[in-house]
């Protein structure tokens, strides 16, 4: 079986996080880009699964930056076999949509029987992009899972609803999304890390994709920053605090 | 004036989802309410007067056997169909994981784009501009469309008010069976009712728990201060992990996004990624045995000092207050 893992580099979420106010768009300098968690949560289950099937091949696929291929190597070092980034300066500040195209046809050249991805990134939290990718392929969609069981042909999962959950399955091949309920990631170890070193990936340029949508069309009109919160009074509990911090609930009619 | 299409949600034991408000007072904002609706069964009397009173000006009824046992596909084809009819200026769905995809494959297959994770909509001379709330908080962004379909998901609670109510007019288009591949749905598994509490996102008062409860037994103060002050229970990211409390009471960058008039934070230290969560609350209070707890950098009203001794006083003073 083949599984491809969708990773995306995204700024560390214990730092603070920034846009450029003149476009709206992240800014990657502002700190640490690291592979988003929920992503390392997606590979590990497909590792999982390669553990106890030692014939399922696992790759990691991106796009981004250069700098983005740090979070292949960080998904090779985990465990994956192989890794694709898409790299290509006309995917700067692509949309949910033609990023979907593009992962679409690159998936497509790439093969696959299971696509797994994160319910929704850190940064851009749209949470679309899974979707999108299994409407331009014509594939259910497992989402927002809180557990799965791969098989040969079908995948089982138990799905995070509104109010409750739901029990779904699908045929294959088919792209699921994980989400927080799924397990914490292995940490790379030595042999890993080391290995990683000589892991083929392969680099995907727009030219070498058939992708259908041609442009972004969301357009960013504005963007403010807030104000930081001030810290407002500050007490050390002498006994009274509890009675202080009541009137204050009651002059402000929070109770 | 254009027609929204808004996707209403129908429980599988068929009552209307409680975001169907904030999504016509969002397409109302716009133009004129489309409510869409996938049901297995016909929409009864009551349901097309609940939706005429929420503001839907008419009603687009998809009946399909397959609306409670194939995953999101049916609402996609419903959407698609009422999107040839009527030609909206936007379709709105929830930020929900159904309305999320039904969003994004209407996208695909209509050549729209998404505008995701909305918070506030406006219409400016013919075009639709959404709002954002980005990293918490830290940001707010507009952004448009420029040129195809606008796909708005709408985050739940975000949207205060109601629409005009309206007598609607309904008209049913009984679906073919979906086509493409899709998931099936073999059953639902509700939560059980165990609380009044009010539900965490659209709570005016939020009480949330962190580490400094130290077990989950503690983890009762919380609760008992929550219901007080008939707040939802929420907590920080090292409380879920440290398995004081579900995972759905999450509050921060990875978990739910709270906005509410209160939010009391106990033991909880504010991390970054908790502030994500919380820092568009009105007024913050925080009790934290920790002086430099970041916590504090927000807080309108900070305790330094333990809260097994502040929080009994406050519920005291608190009951006291209130008889």
């Amino acid at each position: 079986m083949k599984i491809v893992v969708l990773v995306k580099q995204v700024p560390d979420t214990a730092e603070e996080r920034k846009l450029e106010l003149a476009t709206g768009q992240l800014d990657r300098e502002a700190g640490d880009n690291v592979i988003d968690e929920i992503n390392e949560r997606a590979l590990e289950s497909a590792l999982r699964i390669k553990d106890a099937n030692k014939g399922t091949e696992v790759v990691a696929m991106t796009m981004g930056p250069d700098d983005a291929a740090q979070a292949l190597r960080k998904a090779l070092s985990m465990g994956a076999d192989s890794g694709v980034h898409i790299l290509d300066d006309s995917l700067n500040g692509a949309d949910t949509h033609r990023t979907a195209a593009t992962l679409a046809a690159a998936l497509r050249a790439t093969g696959f029987d299971v696509v797994l991805a994160g319910n929704e990134s850190t940064d851009g939290r749209a949470g679309v992009v899974p979707a999108m990718v299994a409407e331009y392929l014509r594939l259910p969609l497992l989402g927002s899972l809180i557990s799965a069981d791969v098989t040969d042909d079908a995948v089982r999962g138990v799905r995070q609803g509104e109010g409750g959950t739901l029990n779904v399955h699908a045929g294959l091949p088919a792209i699921l999304t994980v989400t927080e309920r799924f397990p914490e990631a292995r940490f790379p170890n030595f042999k890993g890390i080391l290995t990683a070193k000589r892991k083929p990936v392969t680099t995907l340029s727009v030219a070498e994709l058939d992708i259908p949508a041609s442009r972004s069309r969301t357009v960013v009109v504005s963007t403010a920053e807030r104000a930081p919160r001030a810290a407002g009074r500050k007490l050390i509990d002498d006994g009274s605090a509890a009675s202080e911090l009541a009137e204050f609930l009651v002059a402000n009619r929070l109770v | 004036m254009s027609d929204v299409l808004a996707l209403i949600e129908i429980s599988h034991r068929g009552e209307i989802a409680a975001s169907a408000r904030g999504l016509l007072a969002a397409a109302a904002r716009l133009g004129s309410p489309v409510a869409v609706v996938v049901s297995s069964e016909p929409l009864a009397d009551d349901d097309v007067a609940r939706l005429g009173e929420l503001g839907a000006a008419r009603i687009y009824s998809a009946v399909t056997a397959a609306a409670s046992t194939v995953l999101v596909a049916p609402a996609v084809d419903a959407l698609s169909a009422a999107a040839e009819a009527y030609e909206p200026a936007a379709v709105l769905t929830t930020n929900t994981a159904d309305g999320r995809e039904a969003a994004a494959r209407l996208a695909v297959r209509t050549g729209g784009s998404v505008l995701a994770d909305v918070v506030q909509v406006r219409n400016d001379n013919g075009t639709v501009v959404a709002q954002h709330s980005v990293f918490g908080g830290a940001y707010t962004v507009e952004s448009t469309v420029d040129g195809g379909l606008p796909i708005l998901t709408i985050r739940q609670g975000a949207i205060e008010g109601q629409a005009p109510a309206a007598t609607a007019d309904v008209s049913t288009a009984s679906l073919e069976a979906p086509t493409a591949a899709a998931a099936v749905i073999e059953r639902f598994n509700d939560d059980p009712m165990v609380s009044a509490r009010p539900e965490l996102r659209s709570a005016a008062t939020v009480v949330s728990g962190g580490r400094g409860l130290g077990s989950s037994e503690n983890f009762v103060l919380v609760e008992q201060l929550a219901d007080v002050l008939g707040a939802a229970i929420g907590a920080s990211r090292a409380a879920v992990d440290a398995g004081y409390v579900a995972q759905t009471a999450q509050v921060g960058q990875t978990g739910v996004s709270v906005s509410p008039q209160l939010y009391i934070a106990l033991g909880i230290s504010g991390a970054i990624q908790h502030r994500a969560g919380m820092q568009t609350a009105k007024t913050i209070v925080a009790i934290n045995k920790d002086e430099d707890a970041p916590i504090f950098d927000v807080a309108d009203f900070g305790i330094v000092g333990d809260i097994f001794t502040v929080v009994p006083k406050l519920i005291e003073a608190v009951k006291a207050r209130s008889n």
